[in-house]
């Protein structure tokens, strides 16, 4: 079988030796690993198609990656499997500048997709912290959000299509480049945060939009942890939408300062990173009112960046935030929960109750303006008894969150990570319909199987 | 890359090394785009973090110790452009070291390369009067004619293979040595307001001893009074990145015999490589009950020639500089990954009146140099190499400036290949060239 994998993608790249497999036992997740039996570079739609078939003749289950930067283990592989590496589809192949469009291959890095657009005066929006490696298959497959999805929304409202692999082998295209399309279900929907487990994605239509006038960005520091969530609420009740409401608390900022050197007030409680953009003078209107707004709210300092590289540094910067908490515990075990606004000044404070409560360390940062948080406990997974509380936090944690009306993943997905605790959220027969769309999708089970939930 | 044997030797330096360090690593995945090597081959072994789980696979006893992971860790350049985009701040030296360590105890590797490595690492940068022989040798070789005497009669074909690709990369050696141009203490016309030792390297010694005399001069025109041993050991650099630790303790132990830090205010290098390993003895040495307190004295004074003089406030020069008006700079890694030394060098560029400084795309991108990488990885190197001329041609400049002999031999290496008449400098000449021009 090898060497007939071998034959239909060339033999450098099936990868096999335990060398070269190791390093793909694993994505950005905490604490999951598993080798796989071996790893495929395809470098065509037609070359994955044709895996597919071989891995059905083989008995063999596929699970589909790009840079392995999931945060829910969803591209980590189950055992056996092999390992659908897509980082070879890597060309950008239209930019459509009448019809504000952008057709990719799957293993483009996102990052590149701007770069590539900032001759055309246009941009692609969604700009998860791993913008930089991540692939525009993998967002797409988990339906990655990122700091502007205040205002822009996150990957699903700018796939117009894609071309997708079915579990048989069958290569389908879906969407187009109409404004409008209602003809039958839209199918791509289905596609968009399935996390590999319907069909693996090997191309996709973009739409742009353009570059705004003006952007402007401030921060605020608060004495207190609810500061930052209470003047968040505020700015959307005055029916302000800003691109971008980011917040830190103090054990995040002093890490990702200890980093970046960006000047981060480290002896702040909470601090929030707060953008506008738009039409210059919407933008300086929209900017005195989040001020005087996080004023209001006992903000110590409100500042403004002195320019662009100043606000693109602090954006940078926080797109490190994660990473960087590994600096006080190794192990950094991040949640994802996301509440309705009015939800979040009592969620962030519910979040540390359970930490203190159970003796656990957390830190805690997030999109706030989209209610989505990610409180992570920095934890050593060599640590069981640790490892045990953790998961009791997490269990309440995401109580609490379907309580409120929350979700328990905003924008990682359930992968591995979440999936024991999926059934709480969909109490209904909404858990059976989920399950009822993969066996008619992928009856044999073949397809990155073992994630999000258990058939 | 596929032969496997297993091999009896553990990897102890993996083994029993503080699991945290391992563990550090979140494999998140940030290093990704800053790698070299894994931008040339899209495969995760030859990532930090894919590096980094082979070394925790062995550490957990996932993994043997074989010849494919021995050459996976001679694969990283080690410019540490990981390091420097690692959000959780694994220290990869220490992780890379030790691994080239265990490969060579456990000698997995084969071929050649044990008579080159005993000759290079174990004899020749060990003995600094034998290695400046050489340095004579290779001079009457080149200034004699003799060296386009013997390509003509392809009298190289008498050299191993490897040997014969890099003869005509062999760097210059200079008619005179770091001790003929410098004397063991000399003092500023003016006020002294420091005292520091100067090192001069192995490599810049015998290529660049001029570079050597113009620190020098640029300390004593900022008031310090230089200290500089006449014969100096390798700082152990070479050593330490290429497995060999004990011997790289035995040089970081002779280097600090040579200094009394007592009466110094700081010990300078020109040299981003060396830089970058001379200011970790207090790691290297902190088991040593002799050396341990002086090794962290020593970290806390050993400073980059640049990044001194912007501590010291260095005199801008009044002088113009006429004939080389655009330059552009090339970060060596461990100028700038290794020791954070980024912003130092560009701003005494730009403090040259007349010297207009353009920004190079990929500065800090590696040049393919990174030790003796260019010999051991020719055809890596040389892809770099080129990537990097591509990216000089870019900014329209013909001069460039870099900080480390080992760039600067790659990049004037690298004019050659691509025919383009272009001149290297290290940012300290033009310094002490512009105050020679105030005269």
């Amino acid at each position: 079988m090898l060497d007939r994998l071998g034959d239909l993608i060339g033999a450098d790249h099936v990868l096999t030796e335990k060398e070269d497999i190791l390093p793909y036992g694993f994505d950005g997740t905490a604490a999951l690993k598993q080798l796989p039996a071996a790893v495929l570079l395809p470098g065509s739609t037609e070359e994955v198609a044709g895996i597919v078939k071989l891995a059905k003749e083989a008995g063999v289950a596929l699970v589909g990656r790009g840079s392995g930067t999931g945060l829910a283990g969803g591209s980590v592989p189950s055992a056996g499997c092999w390992v659908l590496c897509l980082l070879r589809l890597n060309q950008i192949l239209e930019v459509d500048t009448e019809n504000l469009t952008l057709l990719a291959e799957a293993g483009v890095i996102t990052r590149d997709i701007n770069k590539r657009l900032e001759s055309e005066g246009l941009f692609y929006p969604p700009d998860p912290s791993s913008q930089k490696i991540s692939t525009i298959g993998g967002n797409v497959a988990n339906n990655s959000g990122g700091l502007r999805g205040l205002k822009y929304g996150v990957t699903r409202d700018y796939v117009m299509g894609m071309e997708v692999v079915l579990a048989n082998g069958e290569i389908i295209w879906l969407g187009n480049k109409c404004v409008k399309d209602v003809a039958g279900y839209s199918l791509k929907d289905l596609f968009i945060g399935s996390e590999g487990t319907l069909g693996i994605i090997a191309k996709v239509l973009l739409k742009l939009l353009p570059v705004p006038e003006a952007r402007r960005t401030l921060t605020a520091t608060f004495d207190r942890l609810e500061g930052a969530a209470e003047t968040v609420s505020a700015i959307i009740k005055a029916k302000i939408i800003p691109c971008t409401l980011e917040f830190l608390d103090q054990k995040t900022l002093r890490c990702v300062e200890d980093y970046a050197k960006v000047g981060l007030p480290t002896d702040a409680e909470s601090f929030l990173l707060m953008e506008t953009d738009g039409p210059a003078a919407v933008v300086d209107l929209e900017a005195g009112k989040m001020k005087a707004i996080a004023e209001e709210h006992g903000a110590l300092e409100v500042k403004v960046a002195g320019d662009a590289m100043e606000a693109d540094n602090l954006a940078s910067a926080r797109r490190t935030a994660f990473s960087a908490l590994a600096r006080i515990m190794p192990t950094t075990i991040l949640e994802d929960i996301t509440v309705p606004r009015s939800e979040l000044a009592a969620m962030v404070r519910y979040v540390q109750e359970v930490a203190d409560e159970l003796n656990l360390e957390v830190a805690n940062f997030g999109h706030m303006g989209d209610g989505n948080l990610h409180p992570t406990f920095l934890t050593n997974e060599k640590d069981e008894e640790e490892m045990e509380r953790v998961e009791k936090a997490m269990e309440l944690i995401f109580k609490r969150t379907a309580e409120v009306g929350g979700t328990l993943t905003g924008e990682h997905g359930v992968g591995l990570a979440k999936k024991p605790f999926l059934s709480g959220q969909f109490q209904d027969h909404s858990f059976e319909l989920l399950k009822q769309v993969k066996k008619t999708m992928d009856p044999e089970g073949r397809l990155n199987p073992g994630k999000i939930f258990d058939l | 890359m596929s032969s496997r044997s297993p091999v009896p030797s553990p990897a102890r330096r993996l083994d029993s090394m503080d699991y945290s360090v391992l563990q550090q690593c979140m494999h998140c995945g940030m290093c990704l785009p800053d790698c070299p090597t894994y931008q040339e081959t899209g495969k995760e072994r030859n990532s930090p973090r894919g590096r980094i789980a082979l070394m925790r696979g062995i550490a957990d006893g996932d993994l043997d110790l074989t010849s494919s992971f021995g050459d996976e860790m001679y694969y990283c350049l080690g410019c540490l452009a990981c390091v420097t985009a690692c959000p959780a701040g694994v220290d990869y030296p220490k992780l890379f070291e030790a691994a080239r360590a265990d490969i060579e105890d456990a000698q997995v590797l084969k071929g050649q390369r044990k008579f080159w490595r005993w000759l290079a690492v174990k004899t020749i940068f060990m003995r600094p009067r034998l290695l400046r022989m050489i340095g004579r040798g290779i001079r009457f070789y080149q200034w004699s004619g003799f060296d386009r005497l013997a390509r003509r009669l392809k009298l190289t074909i008498l050299l191993p293979k490897r040997l014969r690709a890099l003869e005509p990369t062999t760097p210059r050696v200079r008619s005179k040595f770091s001790n003929q141009l410098i004397d063991a203490w000399e003092r500023p016309q003016g006020e002294m307001r420091f005292k520091v030792g100067m090192l001069t390297g192995c490599v810049q010694d015998l290529a660049f001893s001029n570079v050597n005399r113009d620190t020098v001069d640029a300390l004593l025109v900022n008031g310090c009074a230089v200290y500089t041993p006449p014969v100096q050991n390798c700082c152990g650099s070479l050593h330490a990145h290429n497995g060999e630790l004990d011997l790289a303790r035995s040089l970081a132990r002779r280097q600090l015999d040579a200094f009394d830090l007592n009466q110094l205010d700081a010990i300078i290098s020109n040299a981003g490589g060396c830089g970058s390993h001379l200011k970790h003895y207090g790691d290297l040495l902190e088991n040593d009950p002799v050396y341990a307190e002086r090794a962290k004295e020593w970290d806390r004074k050993c400073k980059d020639i640049h990044e001194w003089l912007v501590e010291i406030d260095f005199r801008a020069p009044t002088s113009s500089f006429p004939d080389k008006e655009s330059i552009t700079y090339h970060d060596s890694c461990h100028l700038c990954h290794g020791q954070k030394v980024f912003r130092q060098p560009r701003e005494l560029l730009r403090k040259i009146p007349g010297l207009n400084l353009v920004d190079l795309p990929e500065a800090s991108w590696c040049c393919g140099s990174a030790g003796i990488y260019n010999i051991t990885q020719p055809e890596q190197a040389e892809k770099l190499q080129r990537r990097k001329m591509e990216n000089i041609a870019r900014t329209g400049c013909t001069n460039v400036a870099t900080a480390n002999p080992g760039c600067h031999l790659q990049l004037e290496n690298g004019f050659k290949l691509t025919g383009e008449n272009g001149s290297v400098y290290h940012p300290v000449s033009l310094l002490a060239e512009a105050y020679r021009n105030e005269k």
